[in-house]
């Protein structure tokens, strides 16, 4: 169904790579423009930054005063955001198709142009560490932050995102500047622009608007690697709290590996294959999954998953569940690695591969509704290895065999390559 | 001053009159299709008259419990067997039972619907209650209910609702208590669904990649010789009038272990149907939504930097539902920020909002138009709110008009009928000391 849908690529002098891919099916459109920056490029003192010059970019322009931004995609009938991960930041506009010119305009000018206002900048220092007081206020949060921290002990994948408290604290203002100067401009970015737009008009206007912004250096390279994980990490999160919560991650592959497919189906298998819609309207296909199965059905856990996420160094590979009250974390780990045995000794079976293939051709084609969820797989995919990996997407889960399953299994889900967490509420008292 | 780089501006119909297709099936039960040939799926979605207001008192979260219940299984497949049936296709079923209403549907390629239409039918028609996955469920259900007791969001929500409506059913938690769940038996389930399962009322609408007549008949042939029980008869629940509080209500649950604090402020709404329903839609968009969550944005998060997250919800339904303000904030700026929230609100009570600031958010309403039927999932929603509110199938032309007539005056005037800072209720939850 993707065939027949072209993607128009183009660069221009000044680097900006630019990904045009014309949808007709309803007068919308969205315009993303992806930044290489991410936690990853974060050194240890100013961890959060990335995130908190993102929040800096809606702060206005000269020309796009302070509040004008969001005010105007949403007057014309426009929704706008921005995010921040581990390897990149992004911002979208989604628009009716006849005004995406102002989402083009509005990424123009402050790729470059962005003020970094002293009072704006402490403003938001609030705000920011009341996001972070807001994620800790939830338990899987500060599970995931250990867990992390302790599988990383080289790569900045090891914290957060949103970055520590005392970071957020000290970073000033001419830090944030460097960092906007250092990673934003054409050099470092994609745009993408998806809907029912015309590719050669498109291509016009974003030489009239983004040529003229100059080149800057080469951001430096992110040079720590992982070593590799010699034996299993532990640790026990001890806070208030009502239900006990696992988490397990094991070192894998980054997005540009051949491996990378069989982990996604793997992870189909172990949990349904993942809804692709960054907008909602998500459709789980997990209760007839191995892990609901084993560990839901059961009544050891209440929920119960993993996760494989795309990434441009190598990641992690993630297992949650939320333990059933009355039952103990102890017993959900064990279920969890019985699992995990099951997959290295048993290939799995043809028709289970070929379930996880038509999840995934079902999830692909409803994430292909929204020109948004469209942009978002170009541009993501595009950070971590190449947009036409999404175009091939299916091809490549198709090529992946059992055997290739059982391979990556026995590969990455060992013992010594992972670290586990537990979230035990301290009132909390063993069945 | 913009740029055209868009094809077709005019090639796109909008829904109306002449693209939505209405049928009835034999036992009376609407229908509504809109063909989308723009991607191989389709969505079903349609709602019964079963809700949260039917609970019994003592065992509120019945209809919740009753909804999850019926997708375990039927006389002929177990939950398992379901599960196994619809998933390996990508496709999902979900039953959800909200304040009035329980809903009902799925997603599936639109070569699958058929299997979709078969389950969801067996479902409604011949759910079977098996003991054990009762059981399941009740112990998902409490764990799922002390998680939320260490959510301080959910816990002001709450909290909030509950001093609001007092003792009117609008006031129950929908996913019941740690207390009435346990009392929850299978034959209060079986009778709940005797009960309030019922054809009579029922709408149901498909968008997709399908023919209007061949989900028409699709339909009748599942759903058209259902009958519910006659021995029960349809109740219709009869709601108590909802009055707004008369006084200053405050709640405080303390988390200590917590670092931020949740806080919902506001009073008693409208209902959908209200003349004046307009008129505060786009009121509560300049409070609370308009750019980065409105002037309440505009003031409490970014003058003040008090909030990451401040908005206001008008939640318009059936009946009167809720016209509040959401924040969450740090321990020592609780005070300000309710401060600077009730400020905003006195504000435009006691100004006309600007010109600009009406046409801004006219043009935002009537813009986004375009997005929210971009989806089936979008068209599918809008839909069965234009059955269920009896808006007519021009709705979505007339909306835009609609909106532009829309004065300063009404809105100041709707602010002032509702917003009320002196009798209001106020929740806060999280590691703070009023």
């Amino acid at each position: 169904m993707i065939s027949h849908l072209e993607t128009v690529e183009f660069c221009l002098s000044n680097g900006l790579k630019v990904l045009v891919r014309p949808v007709h099916s309803a007068p919308v459109a969205t315009c993303w423009v992806w930044y290489r920056v991410g936690s990853r490029n974060e050194i240890p003192g100013r961890t959060g930054i990335s995130h908190w010059v993102e929040h800096m970019m809606f702060k206005g322009t000269p020309a796009f005063p302070k509040g004008s931004i969001m005010r105007l995609i949403n007057k014309n009938g426009g929704q706008i955001n921005g995010f921040t991960s581990e390897d990149y930041t992004a911002y979208f506009e989604t628009l009716p198709a006849d005004r995406i010119d102002l989402a083009l305009r509005i990424e123009a000018d402050r790729m470059a142009n962005s003020v970094f206002d002293p009072a704006e900048v402490e403003a938001e220092r609030t705000v920011i560490i009341s996001e972070r007081q807001g994620n800790e206020n939830f338990p899987e949060f500060l599970l995931n932050e250990e867990v992390v921290a302790l599988a990383f002990r080289a790569h900045p994948y090891r914290h957060q995102v949103i970055g520590w408290k005392e970071d957020l604290r000290r970073i000033t203002r001419d830090e944030l500047w460097t960092h906007y100067r250092t990673y934003y401009g054409p050099h470092n970015a994609v745009l993408v622009v998806v809907g029912d737009i015309s590719p050669p008009a498109v291509q016009k206007r974003v030489e009239e608007l983004f040529s003229a912004i100059p080149a800057g250096d080469p951001p430096p390279p992110v040079i720590a690697s992982e070593p590799p994980q010699m034996s299993e990490r532990r640790v026990v999160v001890r806070r208030p709290g009502t239900a006990q919560y696992f988490l397990a991650a094991f070192h894998v592959p980054e997005a540009r590996h051949p491996d990378s497919f069989p982990l996604l189906v793997l992870e189909a298998v172990l949990s349904g294959a993942s809804p692709m819609s960054m907008t909602g309207g998500a459709t789980a296909t997990h209760r007839s999954a191995r892990l609901y199965r084993v560990l839901v059905e059961t009544d050891l856990a209440v929920r119960a998953g993993c996760d494989y996420s795309f990434n441009l160094d190598p990641g992690l590979f993630l297992f949650s569940a939320t333990v059933r009250d009355g039952r103990s974390l102890a017993e959900v780990e064990a279920a969890m690695w019985k699992q995990i045995e099951l997959l290295q000794h048993e290939p799995v079976s043809v028709e289970e591969l070929q379930k996880a293939q038509k999840q995934a051709r079902a999830q692909f084609a409803y994430a292909l509704e929204s020109v948004t969820n469209q942009g978002f797989w170009l541009g993501l995919m595009e950070m971590v290895d190449t947009y036409k990996s999404f175009e091939s997407l299916l091809d490549k889960l198709a090529a992946v065999t059992p055997a290739d399953v059982q391979r990556v299994a026995q590969t990455y889900l060992t013992e010594t390559n992972r670290t586990v967490g537990w979230f035990v509420p301290t009132d909390h008292r063993e069945a | 001053m913009g740029v055209y780089l868009s094809p077709s501006p005019n090639e796109h119909a909008p829904i109306g009159p002449h693209t939505i297709r209405h049928f009835t099936l034999t036992n009376g039960i609407r229908v509504v299709v809109q063909e989308n040939h723009t991607s191989p799926s389709a969505v079903i979605c349609g709602h019964l008259w079963a809700g949260n207001v039917s609970d019994p008192p003592e065992k509120v979260g019945l209809a919740d419990f009753t909804a999850a219940a019926v997708r375990r299984g039927s006389t002929t497949r177990t939950y398992q067997e379901i599960n196994e049936l619809v998933e390996s296709v990508g496709a999902s079923v979900f039953f959800d039972a909200g304040r009035r209403l329980t809903r009902f549907g799925g997603k599936s390629l639109a070569e699958d619907l058929t299997l979709l239409v078969d389950v969801l039918a067996d479902l409604l028609l011949h759910p079977s209650f098996p003991p054990q996955e009762i059981e399941k469920l009740r112990g998902q259900a409490l764990t799922h209910l002390k998680e939320l007791e260490d959510d301080t969001r959910h816990l002001a929500d709450r909290e909030f609702r509950r001093l609001l409506y007092q003792d009117h059913p609008y006031g129950w938690p929908v996913e019941g208590t740690l207390e009435s769940i346990p009392l929850i038996q299978r034959n209060d389930l079986v009778t709940f669904y005797q009960t309030h399962y019922r054809p009579e009322g029922a709408v149901i609408v498909v968008t997709g990649d399908v023919s209007a007549e061949t989900v028409a008949e699709l339909l009748e042939k599942h759903l058209g010789s259902w009958r519910g029980d006659p021995s029960y008869a349809a109740v219709a629940a009869e709601m108590p009038p909802v009055s707004a509080p008369q006084d200053a209500r405050r709640s405080v649950r303390v988390l200590s272990n917590k670092t931020q604090v949740d806080i919902v402020f506001g009073t008693v709404g409208l209902p959908r149907t209200a003349p004046d329903f307009y008129a505060a839609r786009v009121a509560d968009t300049i409070l609370g939504h308009m750019g980065l969550m409105g002037r309440l944005g505009d003031t409490v998060r970014d003058q003040l930097g008090l909030a990451y997250y401040v908005y206001s919800t008008l939640e318009a339904g059936l009946g009167p539902g809720p016209w509040s303000v959401s924040a969450g904030v740090a321990p020592e700026h609780v005070e300000q920020a309710i401060d600077a929230i009730t400020a905003e609100i006195v504000r435009m009570r006691d100004q006309l909002v600007s010109e600009q600031e009406l046409e801004d958010a006219q043009d935002y309403l009537t813009g986004t138009l375009p997005l929210r039927l971009e989806t089936n999932e979008g068209i599918t929603a809008t839909l069965l709110n234009m059955e269920l509110y009896g808006l007519g199938d021009d709705y979505i032309i007339r909306y835009p008009s609609i909106i532009r007539s829309v004065t300063r005056d009404e809105i100041q005037a709707v602010v002032r009928k509702y917003l009320d800072v002196e009798r209001f209720a106020l929740a806060v939850a999280g590691p703070y000391q009023m």
